[in-house]
């Protein structure tokens, strides 16, 4: 079934890569937008990629994360009010402002975990409840504290938003980046670098070490696991709230790396296309990535086709609509929902509150 | 006594008890932005309920409350959560639009208002039910959970909807930045239930349609099949309940009623799409629901709640300075000590044995 699934993705992300290609040829060397095409790819899949691990780890351990969402939404608020505090208020440069951001974010998603956890572990409520919950409060948080700390009475900035530190800068992989034509594909900023590397981190984490092993046990069969001595609870305590940090790593995407400005609601649905993503990638991180790297094409694909608006045919303009192509991936994600891209299979325990007295 | 007494009070006990608890926590959150939290309160009373005009207002805010939290209701009862009420309630906004404005034209000329209305809003009734008949399709089908599907489908109908208010139906007298359709007819309009107010009749429609609602769950086997569909498959099956299309049938329901708000909203207010129109709704329409514990009489009384605080939020903001997004934190609060019923206990040694609200077993469905 996963082949079917990849091959799927190859068909979608090729088709999606020759349209641009084919209508910007006639300025630009095909080769030149497919490598442009990549590179905002790979950019903008960040975010959907680091909420997909997220799900990864809270779910493989039998916790489903539906705020995700909400976790993104709230750590690019916080990260993005830490670093313009310090910024301007505390006068770092911008730089240190901007890593005190990304501290700032992946504390505020690890804070949510924290809340997510208590929630589905101890008190056992409804798992998709408490996410909603988060996701909730995270709008009604973030809406408040934009209009009292920028524009409250007694607040530092008197009335108005200051100017963001910028946004992270650009690194290049040594070598790779100077490579011609393909070079800006290996010239990414810090957290889409990140998202990668955790991608193979998770991996490992979870089926090459013990914690691994246990987490997953306890995700299949808690019960098992505890009479084997294992700490359920703590075991999903613990990944719950990394899978926050991870998402509040990919909050910091949006204020910190993407555009340096906030607005409400900003996230845009993207943490639950993530969670579709990992529901496509069968709960592993390299088949999330790859889903991921899906719903990035889509959105790149859009941004691609903009730098062309002249070339596309009168009849096809409404492609330009960005209400018209951002409708890809959330098609998609029903796509998948209806079984025609091939079932998949969570983890056996994902959802269930477990209680120690319960049966099961 | 008092034990005897929390029980037969518990269910209004604990959800009274959550809501307190958001308050007093949203009035911590206003005190550290430099308000007084009973001032504020105060504010938001007086701007709720303080004249016939501000009751008017605030019973206009109550009536697609209580439609789209009937919409997640029905479906809880049914074992769906539907988180795609603000979705469906959109289409159902444009397809009453669609039949307020465009509908005569193709029929050729105009109709009379005894026709008209009811036709408009059995548009919007019908679009948000076929909009939601599909993640019940899809549950049904192959077990896509709906949760996700609702969401997806939810941004879906608001890029749609977004896309042809700035198109095909865009009102051509409209300015480039306006994104609305042209006003409906003067026929398609729900009339106003006092003169000089607001207030329509969507308002009474609506207690109808919960009373409706209680009576059909209860006393029909339609609402039979629906309540044991949603707390035991298995069991429904046994007894003969074809649960696939069951689920599609309470989707569908649900769907109905939050289209049936966008088409009221419409109809009775706006007399237009305009994008953008519904503040939430649908989303607000979960927490209403859940406080109500997806019981049609407690959902009326969670909308009224929601609808005051919503309603007074503007004179709270204007007298206190405190951020109007407030009203969404203590909103967010009410759910989460809904949804943790253990921790309310907790804090008030409240001991009970009420049935835990469950929604989901998983991804499987």
């Amino acid at each position: 079934m996963a082949y079917r699934r990849y091959a799927f993705i190859a068909v979608v992300v090729g088709v999606l890569v020759l349209v641009v290609a084919l209508v910007g040829a006639s300025q630009v060397p095909p080769l030149t937008i497919v490598a442009s095409m990549a590179a905002t790819t790979l950019a903008v899949a960040t975010p959907l990629t680091l909420g997909a691990l997220s799900g990864v780890f809270c779910e493989r351990s039998g916790v489903v994360n539906l705020g995700i969402e909400g976790m993104m939404l709230a750590a690019a608020f916080s990260g993005w009010f830490g670093s313009i505090y310090a910024s301007s208020i505390l006068g770092f440069p911008p730089l240190p402002s901007l890593l005190l951001g990304v501290v700032i974010a992946v504390a505020t998603g690890a804070a949510l975990g924290l809340l997510l956890a208590a929630l589905a572990v101890t008190f056992s409520v409804d798992q998709i409840l408490a996410g909603t919950v988060i996701n909730l409060l995270a709008v009604g948080l973030t809406g408040f504290f934009n209009r009292q700390l920028f524009f409250g009475p007694g607040s530092a900035f008197g009335g108005q938003v200051p100017h963001a530190p910028g946004v992270l800068p650009r690194l290049g992989v040594p070598l790779l980046a100077d490579i011609p034509v393909v070079g800006p594909v290996f010239e990414q900023q810090p957290i889409a670098v990140a998202a990668v590397a955790l991608v193979a981190l998770t991996h490992l984490v979870l089926f090459r070490t013990r914690w691994g092993l246990r987490a997953r046990a306890v995700g299949e069969h808690p019960r098992a696991a505890a009479t084997v001595g294992i700490d359920v609870a703590r075991v999903r305590y613990v990944n719950v709230v990394i899978g926050g940090a991870i998402a509040g790593l990919g909050g910091a995407y949006f204020t910190l790396e993407s555009v340096p400005s906030f607005e409400p609601m900003m996230t845009n649905g993207r943490g639950f296309i993530s969670l579709a993503a990992m529901i496509f990638g069968d709960w592993t991180p390299f088949g999330s990535w790859a889903a991921a790297l899906v719903f990035g094409a889509a959105q790149a694909f859009q941004i691609n086709l903009q730098l062309f608006r002249d070339q596309i045919p009168p009849s096809w303009s409404f492609l330009q609509q960005s209400s018209v192509v951002g409708l890809v991936p959330y098609l998609l994600t029903l796509l998948l929902l209806t079984g025609v891209i091939g079932k998949t299979t969570s983890p056996a325990a994902d959802g269930l509150p477990y209680e120690r007295e319960g049966r099961r | 006594m008092r034990e005897k007494l929390i029980r037969r009070f518990e269910p209004l006990l604990l959800p009274a008890l959550s809501v307190f608890t958001a308050m007093v926590l949203g009035g911590v959150l206003i005190a550290v932005a430099g308000g007084n939290p009973l001032e504020a309160y105060a504010g938001m009373l007086e701007g709720a309920l303080g004249s016939p005009r501000a009751v008017s207002e605030t019973l206009v805010w109550a009536t697609p409350y209580i439609l789209a939290g009937l919409s997640v209701s029905l479906a809880l009862k049914g074992g769906l959560f539907n988180i795609g009420a603000e979705g469906q309630l959109a289409l159902g906004a444009l397809s009453a639009a669609w039949a307020g404005h465009w509908l005569p034209q193709l029929v050729g000329g105009g109709l009379p208002a005894a026709l008209h209305v009811p036709v408009t809003l059995l548009f919007g009734a019908l679009a948000g039910g076929l909009w939601a008949a599909v993640p019940g399709w899809i549950k049904a089908r192959a077990g896509g959970h709906e949760v996700i599907s609702t969401i997806m489908l939810n941004y879906v109908a608001l890029n749609a909807v977004s896309f042809l208010l700035n198109g095909p139906m865009k009102d051509p007298e409209a300015s480039n930045v306006l994104s609305r359709t042209p006003l409906i007819d003067e026929s398609a309009w729900v009339p106003a239930l006092v003169d000089g107010y607001r207030l329509h009749w969507g308002f009474p429609l609506a207690l109808l349609a919960a009373a409706l609602v209680g009576w059909a769950l209860r006393r029909t086997t339609f609402g039979f099949e629906i309540r044991t569909a949603g707390q035991s498959p298995d069991a429904a099956r046994y007894a003969g309940v074809r649960v696939s299309r069951t689920v599609i049938a309470t989707m569908a329901l649900s769907g109905a009623f939050a289209g049936l708000a966008g088409a009221i909203e419409v109809s009775a207010l706006h007399h237009r799409h305009e994008l953008g129109f519904s503040q939430g709704y649908g989303f607000d329409a979960i927490a209403i629901a859940l406080l109500g514990k997806a019981h049609p009489g407690g959902t009326v009384l969670a909308a009224l709640l929601f609808s005051v605080m919503r309603s007074g939020a503007t004179r709270m903001q204007y007298l206190t300075q405190v951020p109007i997004d407030v009203i969404s934190v203590i909103q967010a609060l009410v759910l989460l000590f809904v949804a943790a019923d253990a921790l309310v206990r907790r804090i008030y040694r409240v001991r009970g044995s009420s049935e835990r609200l469950v929604l989901t077993r998983g991804w499987g469905g």
